[in-house]
């Protein structure tokens, strides 16, 4: 069972507080009515499915009621980050041991500590 | 106290409470042992060689080890029905006054077994796949013969009646968990402990130790229990130290989470005893999230395969040692140790020294020159050198040793056969390190040459220790342990240095040899049998054979074989049965594979992982402010998700309770000619407030909300981005930004996390809040031609019918309390729901049931509510649609703002190819030719009922009913095209072979023009 930290609640919750709601990341067409219906399919139904680093889509569902991402190994099923909705992630599968912190100016994370912590996924 | 009835106890050593006796019964015999044995060495001081019969072939079967590895002694206990458990292990248990067990296997009996006849005349009739093979054909017997085999082969049996016990939940954290309370375990929870951490050292045996228990090594010169007794002594007066003895780390679960299975009260009594009037609970389930977790969880000990290696008598050398020094019984009088490394030779000194014959030690390796073997030497001990026990000789109790030179590499026996006449044989093959927590993980364990063994690979934040992970020397494995739990707390940014560990006495041992499968003079395929996993009857013939017929993979062979299938999970089978798939098919170990565990470690009783979490306890039941009044009246109550609603209201007629169809015709009569009431508390409501909140709405629903004007309700369609309908309900218009949502009692909370979920992570600029205010408003829907005149009585809101009109809302009072009056109707007559807070609702229901007596005011339930909405077509989102109907397949396109600015959810997807064909499956009604008939839910429909299966099939029944305004069953149904099918008839075929006929028609049944709400 999961150990997730909130990023809007900043505290460790036991996993069956949240739901899953699928892959992060994914924004509606500005302009539906312009997409065509292979993009709009692509858009609906259509979704990575990596061993390996994933960005997902979380909601405190009786916590805070807020959404969230997480950035989690679904081969390992550790979790290397949360982040608030509008941040970007600071591990992806491009960078998988993290982003530097000069290229963090954008990225939003609390403080080193929290930065840490989240690496290690889990803390009691 | 007598000794004579003990025959194997000794009459000093051991850790037994020789002034407690203690009686039990075994398969109906009374025995006695004493306080501090487990219920296998009572058995053995009591020499009982046989305790059950093999599950395939029904061989008798004997006590093989001592701890949770045992894969024969499973036993039934209880001496009541309700106190039934069924495969305990006679290992594990610990004894106490008037304990009662029985075999798991043998009907009738252990000693005279109706299946021994099969299994020895069919044993060799029984290969792997026997049972696929034989039994399946023909699939439907197979459930006959499965009840006659599970009969005959036993696998314990459930209680037939309610356990009396409670079991517990208990959520802990801590900064590092120590499994293992052994050497290594120890060092490890002493050295956290003194750095100031929070430990939970938890141990599934009776007492905290470990190996050290039943040691023949000295610390700090002093017995080494006495320094376990030492360290426990100090750990229990820390009180950041939670100790758990009689507690199993059943599984790893992710992130640290490990659940701990404490039995408090098992080596008690058949059931928790009354404290203070109450009975504790039997056991308890620690839900532990532990900040690193230590394993410590030792090794198992592997027999070598050898013929009858099964046979009573036959056990692993650690065992015999263990029953002996910890015990105080010695299994047996003579004994033939065979072995392949040094370690192993403790067992013939101890035996030795308990006084009893030693016939000598077999030993695989050619020079062994150890210091255990050099002591064993010295005392005269018989060493038989480059050898091993081929085959045990003996029926229900071993009576000789079959012994001869043997090459292990090339698997052939050298030299010729020699019988030893004796009653004991054991046999060490090595030590696999317990690494099943470690495997929960998903960390694939790794084959190490040096150990002979699979060692444990390590997610982040957990570390193994001593034997676990391969360092079984004793001074090592206390100085690993130590090591290990200051890495361990060095990871939480806690500094500990490693405790001293006392001085151990270093024992020099000479080098091991790999040995699992003991070549026989025959091929396997011949040999006598050859027990690999000894609770599934696999023997090293079947892996032989399995990999002979194709299977490669070692989980095939697992398969096939079932070998580590049984409640043991093959913690002593499984190497073995590598090994020997390994030599069958030219490979290494770590070529066939690796062996992983799934949780749990050892059977958890179904209890402790239920907790509380049982009968009224196991979902929470929701009920409305006004169920207390329709339990009094004699409702009979439907589960709607959690709520608890009223299904229909059976009356009393001529002294006899009417059926529901009786009470629903009633009910539904009443409606339509008078008036009812209903509660709909159920229905989600959500608080909606912003400025930009009507736009919100119109972006959520397919339909316009832009003119919604203050004082106005309006029905809403709700779709996911895909087109389909996912919700529907009214929505009304509390004031300019604020409105009040309605939503299937059902779907509330979906669609809840639905309108945050758009709000949070796409229109985060839309300044609108959402509030579930399901609980705070009770609503009474008061339908029927005299509605009116009812709520008139008690209200002062103008309800004149040009001043408050269908789809209109008021505020105001009824039965003097504040009041929110909607004029809305899902039954199709005039309606008012009335919403006041929950508190005062009986009031006001009470108060409409006074004035509404002259009415006859009928108060209806759920099964009269869904016939009288679809005799008017109105769909229920959830029944009528399933995730794949569109509004425009319901032929709502009145509820369609195709012209809306903004592109709802749902829209874009109206015009996919898919979602515009012409011939999808469309909202209709059908009416059966015969008005008798009441279609099923769910009939498949078809054009032509004679035509072969498969059918071409044209959609399905999703609602039907009996209508007593119609006098006639009626039904709404999706079909494909089927507003162009309007008159056809088609036809409903049924699985007993008759088909109805149908025509079908509108879904509006009554009052198609809508004239009857609007009076």
């Amino acid at each position: 069972m999961f150990y997730i930290h909130c990023p809007y609640c900043d505290e460790y919750r036991d996993e069956e507080e949240f739901h899953p709601k699928g892959q992060a990341h994914i924004a509606r067409p500005e302009d539906p009515e312009t997409c065509s219906d292979e993009e709009w399919g692509d858009y609906l139904f259509f979704r990575d499915n990596p061993r390996g680093i994933h960005h997902e889509l979380w909601v405190h569902a009786i916590g805070c009621r807020k959404f969230f991402n997480i950035t989690r190994n679904s081969a390992s099923y550790e979790i290397l980050e949360t982040y608030r909705m509008g941040e970007r992630p600071r591990f992806s599968a491009e960078h998988p041991q993290g982003e530097s912190a000069e290229h963090g100016a954008a990225v939003n994370v609390a403080d080193e500590a929290g930065r840490v912590a989240d690496q290690e996924g889990v803390r009691a | 106290m007598s000794q004579s009835n003990q025959p194997n106890r000794l009459r000093q050593g051991g850790r037994i409470d020789r002034a407690r006796t203690l009686g039990f019964t075994f398969n109906g015999k009374r025995y006695q042992g004493h306080a501090g044995d487990t219920l296998a060495s009572a058995l053995l001081a009591n020499g009982v060689d046989v305790v059950n019969r093999s599950f395939k072939y029904s061989r008798p079967r004997g006590i093989v080890a001592a701890g949770a590895e045992e894969p024969n002694a499973l036993v039934q206990l209880g001496s009541t029905e309700a106190a039934q458990v069924p495969n305990v292990r006679a290992t594990q248990q610990a004894l106490f006054e008037g304990l009662t067990a029985q075999s798991t296997n043998g009907w009738p009996n252990v000693q005279r077994d109706v299946m021994s006849l099969v299994g020895k005349l069919g044993g060799r009739f029984m290969p792997p796949g026997f049972y696929y093979k034989t039994f399946m054909a023909p699939a439907s017997m197979w459930m006959t013969y499965e009840k006659v085999i599970r009969k005959g082969a036993g696998l314990g049996r459930s209680p037939m009646e309610n356990d009396p016990d409670s079991y517990d939940h208990l959520n802990q954290h801590c900064d590092l968990l120590v499994v293992g309370a052994g050497p290594a375990g120890l060092a490890a929870a002493l050295t956290a402990a003194r750095a100031g951490a929070r430990v939970i050292l938890c141990d599934e045996q009776e007492e905290m130790g470990g190996s050290l228990l039943a040691s023949r090594e000295r610390l700090d010169d002093q017995p080494a229990a006495e320094w376990a007794e030492r360290v426990i002594d100090e750990l229990a007066e820390n009180d950041k130290v939670t100790l758990l003895p009689r507690t199993t780390a059943n599984g790893y679960h992710d992130h640290h989470f490990v659940t701990l299975h404490e039995r408090r009260t098992e080596h008690l009594g058949e059931t928790a005893p009354r404290v203070d009037g109450h009975r504790s609970s039997r056991s308890r389930m620690h839900r532990v999230r532990a900040g690193q977790v230590l394993l410590a969880t030792g090794a198992h000990e592997r027999p070598l395969v050898y013929g009858n290696n099964d046979v009573p008598g036959n056990l692993v050398a650690g065992a015999v040692s263990t029953y002996i020094r910890r015990y105080g019984v010695v299994p047996g009088n003579k004994l033939v140790l065979s072995v392949s490394n040094d370690h192993a030779y403790r067992a013939a000194l101890d035996w030795d020294e308990a006084g009893r014959e030693v016939v000598a030690i077999v030993d695989a390796r050619r020079h062994p020159d150890g210091e255990l073997v050099e002591q064993a030497r010295a005392r005269g001990i018989r060493i038989i050198e480059g050898s091993a026990v081929l085959e045990a000789k003996g029926d229900k109790r071993v009576s000789g040793a079959r012994v001869a030179t043997i090459d292990a590499a090339a698997f052939k026996v050298t030299g010729q056969a020699e019988l030893l006449e004796c009653d004991t044989i054991a046999s060490s093959g090595g030590y696999s390190p317990v690494i099943h927590l470690a495997s929960h993980t998903g960390a694939r364990p790794t084959w190490d040459e040096e150990i002979l063994g699979f060692v444990p690979s390590l997610v982040r934040g957990v570390h193994a220790a001593g034997s676990a992970r391969g360092v079984h020397d004793l001074a090592e494995g206390l100085a690993d342990g130590a090591a290990k739990a200051s890495e361990a707390l060095a990871a939480l940014g806690k500094s500990a240095s490693a405790i001293e560990p006392p001085r151990a006495e270093t024992i020099r041992e000479g080098e091991a040899c790999a040995l699992y499968q003991v070549p026989h003079e025959k091929p396997t395929l011949r040999a006598p049998k050859q027990f690999v996993d000894m609770q599934n009857d696999v023997t090293a013939a079947a892996i032989e054979l399995a990999t002979r017929e194709g299977f490669e993979s070692i989980e095939h062979v697992k398969r096939y074989t079932a070998m580590g299938f049984g409640t043991d999970q093959g913690k002593l089978g499984n190497i073995n049965g590598m090994a020997i798939a390994a030599r069958c098919l030219g490979r290494s170990i770590p070529e066939v594979g690796t062996t992983v565990f799934r949780p749990n470690y050892t059977p958890v009783t179904f209890g402790a992982i239920v907790g509380r979490h049982c009968r009224e306890l196991f979902d929470p039941e929701r009920y409305t402010a006004l169920h207390q009044w329709h339990v009094e009246n004699g409702a009979e109550f439907e589960d709607v998700g959690q709520w608890k609603r009223p299904w229909y209201f059976p009356r009393k007629v001529n002294g006899k309770l009417e059926t529901m169809d009786e009470a629903v015709a009633r009910e539904s009569l009443a409606v339509r000619s008078g008036v009812g009431i209903l509660d709909a508390s159920t229905l989600g409501k959500i608080d909606i407030q912003g400025p930009d909140a009507r736009e919100f709405l119109g972006r959520v629903y397919t339909n316009k909300w832009a003119k919604l004007a203050p004082g106005r309700v309006r029905y809403g369609l709700m779709c996911k981005d895909d087109g389909m309908l996912m919700d529907d309900g009214t929505t009304s218009c509390l004031g300019e930004n604020h409105f009040l949502m309605t939503t299937t009692t059902g779907g509330a909370a979906g669609v809840m996390e639905w309108l945050e979920l758009w709000h949070q992570t796409e229109w985060p600029e839309l300044q609108v809040t959402f509030t579930s205010v399901t609980d705070h408003w009770a609503t009474m829907t008061v339908t029927g031609p005299d509605a009116r005149k009812l709520l008139s009585e008690i209200t002062d809101i103008d309800l004149d019918r040009e001043q408050f009109k269908f789809m209109d809302w008021r505020n105001g009072k009824v039965a003097d309390v504040p009041a929110r009056v909607f004029r809305i109707s899902f039954t199709g007559e005039l309606a008012y729901e009335i919403n006041v807070q929950a508190n005062y609702a009986m009031h006001v229901w009470k108060t409409l049931f006074e004035h509404g007596k002259k009415y006859d005011l009928t108060p209806y339930g759920t099964e009269t509510m869904h016939v009288l909405r679809a005799e008017k077509g109105l769909i229920i989102a959830g029944q009528d649609t399933d995730g794949s109907v569109t509004p425009e397949d319901l032929g709502m396109f009145w509820a369609i703002g195709y012209d809306k600015p903004f592109s709802w959810i749902g829209k874009r997807a109206l015009t996919r190819p898919d979602t515009a064909r012409k011939d999808r499956k469309q909202f209709v009604g059908l009416k059966p030719v015969d008005p008798k008939v009441v279609l099923e839910e769910g009939a498949h429909i078809v054009v032509d009922k004679d035509q072969p299966i498969p059918m071409d099939m044209l959609g399905h029944v999703t609602s039907s009913y009996y209508s007593p305004n119609l006098e006639s069953g009626f039904a709404l149904a999706v079909i494909k095209g089927g507003r162009d099918r309007m008159g056809e008839k088609l036809h409903v075929p049924m699985p007993d072979g008759q088909a109805h006929e149908v025509e079908v028609v509108s879904p509006v049944f009554i009052d198609p023009k809508g004239e009857r709400q609007h009076v």
